[in-house]
């Protein structure tokens, strides 16, 4: 048993000198100084960071993580998303009996529960990531337009918890909505229950009602009915995730750019 | 007698009790200026965050939890799928909260002895982020990972009856982040609570960078240095945030009436609503007369109300007791800055009215739907 890890390193470092690992991996196992220097820039996905940081910014006492796991809560999201597509049809007919059906009938139908719980737990993360920032003075300049980008990514995630909310089609969902997009009628000027909804009027005939206002825009219809799943539907697995994505981009290069992680000067 | 014991905290969670008790211990635990500090000091409130004051903030949030859970009513709502993040919520808030605190009153306790902050002496050393970043990365990912297995495991995501547009559920919540939103409808009109102030909330926040032209306080924790602004935003976080989601969540039951922590949601509580306009305390209580019919004439004391809080207010505060927040803050971002702040006291004014004198709308219209 003792020479087990030897022989395992000793596989491991054979591998790593065989032609494909390194056509793959242009650096190899970083060893050395130069080779953990060089590997963060070689690497796509590893050049999202600097390749020094001075050490508080690695503490986690400093940053809580949350700030990371928030996008890496946000990718499995994504991908447990993109599983459940596979078997959810956004029909007023199909999406109960297809919510059901991913419970009792797909194997390893645990994938609703992660995305659920995922996307709560994403809700708690950016908040507490907005709340570190916060209280360490990390939006001051020159740092004060990523915090924007941040506020917006923050609006941006409840959206798309929201969207989701409804896509079970169940009395929680439908009601969560309902009362959620009735404010959206209450708008000023554009919702027909809003103050000041009979401003755009000619004569008698009035612009903004109940079917052409802002609540009308976000459900597609008077009522949380086949428009409104459809269109949550489709914003919740295309339209914003594209937003979000494009935010999520200039957040990481602003935060590189504006001077990386913050710290006292 | 633990009935008894129940019914006291059920009256102490009231609104009316709750929220007031709640604002001045806030004033006193987080001292936003110098006088307000020393009061802290000469209290002792600064060392809740210590370790010996985390120990104390947890066993009473444990034992209060744990008290909790024996009763039928309290377990039901707080064991309920949806609301279980809620509770991970205000274990997570309360233990982030005193962390960073713990640190700033560290930090800023060196700095009284004219030393660096502790991140300063971290970032003395450069290190490489192969491997010390990327390892710590990795392990959060998989910790956050099991995390969520465990959690999707143990407990099964919500599915309730097949959507029925003819059966509205009572309470309809929305979601559980909205809940602060909701809550704020019972003091204010859709228009208000659900678009005019999500659409401020949001504009503040963006606007905190250039509000705050404090240049102390950047990449570490402290406190002293920046205790206005940090109090400001923790009283949004804290109260107008967290602690209305936990309201609307917990303490909002059946045709959203108030129920206690261990409370049974009677759907047939009864509510008197005696809510009256301030238009018609002015003419039918004070004037003793019926309401003139000219609506100009019988909203103008509400609407002069408004306009002597958003004009006359921020100019009697930069003489008076914001003089220094004036000065360091110019006319411009004074200006800004004041706005939000009015708008969003305007919620705890309101709440106050309505608890005291039962007041719904300062300026009511419903002829054009401009109820404030």
């Amino acid at each position: 048993m003792s020479d087990q890890p030897n022989a395992l390193a000793k596989f491991l470092d054979w591998l790593s000198k065989t032609q494909v690992a390194k056509a793959i991996f242009r650096t190899g196992i970083p060893k050395n100084r130069r080779q953990r220097m060089t590997v963060m820039l070689n690497n796509v996905f590893l050049h999202l960071h600097p390749v020094r940081l001075p050490k508080h910014a690695v503490k986690i006492k400093y940053t809580w993580c949350m700030g990371g796991l928030s996008f890496f809560v946000f990718l499995v999201l994504t991908v447990t998303g993109i599983l459940l597509m596979f078997y959810y049809r956004p029909t007023v007919e199909y999406a109960y009996g297809d919510i059901v059906d991913l419970r009792e009938q797909v194997p390893l139908g645990i994938m609703r529960e992660i995305h659920r719980w995922g996307a709560h737990l994403m809700v708690i993360t950016v908040w507490l990531h907005m709340f570190r920032v916060f209280m360490t003075g990390s939006y001051k300049p020159p740092r004060e337009f990523n915090w924007i980008i941040g506020v917006v990514l923050l609006v941006l995630t409840m959206l798309m918890s929201f969207t989701g909310y409804l896509l079970p089609w169940d009395q929680l969902a439908i009601w969560a909505i309902t009362v959620g997009s009735n404010m959206a009628g209450a708008t000023p000027i554009l919702g027909a229950a809003g103050p000041g909804s009979n401003l755009l009027a000619l004569g008698d005939v009035n612009f903004v009602t109940s079917a052409s206002d802002a609540r009308f825009a976000m459900l597609g219809g008077r009522f949380v009915g086949e428009g409104a799943l459809l269109r949550f539907y489709v914003l919740h697995c295309i339209g914003l995730p594209f937003i979000i994505m494009i935010f999520m981009i200039i957040h990481f290069w602003r935060v590189r750019k504006d001077g990386g992680i913050s710290g006292p000067v | 007698m633990i009935e008894e014991f129940k019914n006291i905290i059920n009256i102490l969670a009231r609104p009316y009790i709750m929220f007031p008790a709640m604002i001045v211990a806030f004033i006193f635990i987080f001292p936003a200026t110098d006088g307000l500090m020393k009061i802290n000091r000469r209290l002792g409130l600064y060392k809740l965050w210590t370790n010996n004051g985390g120990i104390a903030i947890f066993a009473f949030l444990f034992l209060g939890f744990g008290f909790g859970l024996t009763d039928p009513n309290f377990r039901a709502i707080v064991t309920k799928p949806d609301n279980v993040p809620i509770v991970g919520l205000i274990f997570l808030v309360v233990f982030f909260l005193w962390f960073a605190l713990k640190q700033a009153w560290e930090n800023d306790e060196r700095e009284a002895k004219g030393l660096r902050p502790n991140e300063a002496e971290d970032a003395k050393e450069n290190i490489l982020v192969w491997p010390d970043l990327v390892y710590i990365e990795f392990i959060a990912m998989l910790l956050i990972s099991a995390l969520l297995i465990v959690w999707a495991i143990v407990l099964k995501a919500p599915l309730e009856q097949p959507a029925n547009p003819t059966v509205s559920p009572n309470p309809s919540k929305a979601p559980w982040y909205f809940l602060g939103l909701q809550e704020m409808l019972v003091y204010f009109d859709p228009w208000i609570a659900g678009v005019l102030f999500p659409t401020v909330i949001m504009l503040g926040f963006m606007c905190i960078p250039f509000i705050d032209n404090n240049r102390k306080g950047l990449g570490y924790y402290s406190f002293n240095s920046r205790k206005m602004a940090i109090s400001i935003f923790l009283f949004f976080w804290l109260i107008l945030w967290i602690f209305l989601i936990i309201t609307g969540t917990f303490l909002r039951g059946p045709n959203w009436n108030f129920f206690g922590p261990f409370e049974y949601w009677d759907v047939h509580k009864l509510e008197a609503l005696t809510n009256i306009n301030l238009s018609e305390v002015v003419y039918m209580i004070l004037l003793n007369q019926r309401l003139p019919d000219n609506i100009l004439l019988r909203e103008i004391w509400g609407i002069l109300a408004l306009l002597g809080y958003f004009t006359l207010t921020p100019l009697i505060l930069a003489k008076t007791f914001l003089k220094n927040v004036y000065n360091r803050l110019g006319p411009l971002r004074y200006s800004i800055f004041i706005i939000f702040m009015l708008l969003a006291a305007s919620l705890p004014i309101k709440m106050f009215l309505r608890w005291i004198f039962n007041i719904k709308y300062i300026v009511a219209i419903p002829e054009f739907f401009l109820n404030i």
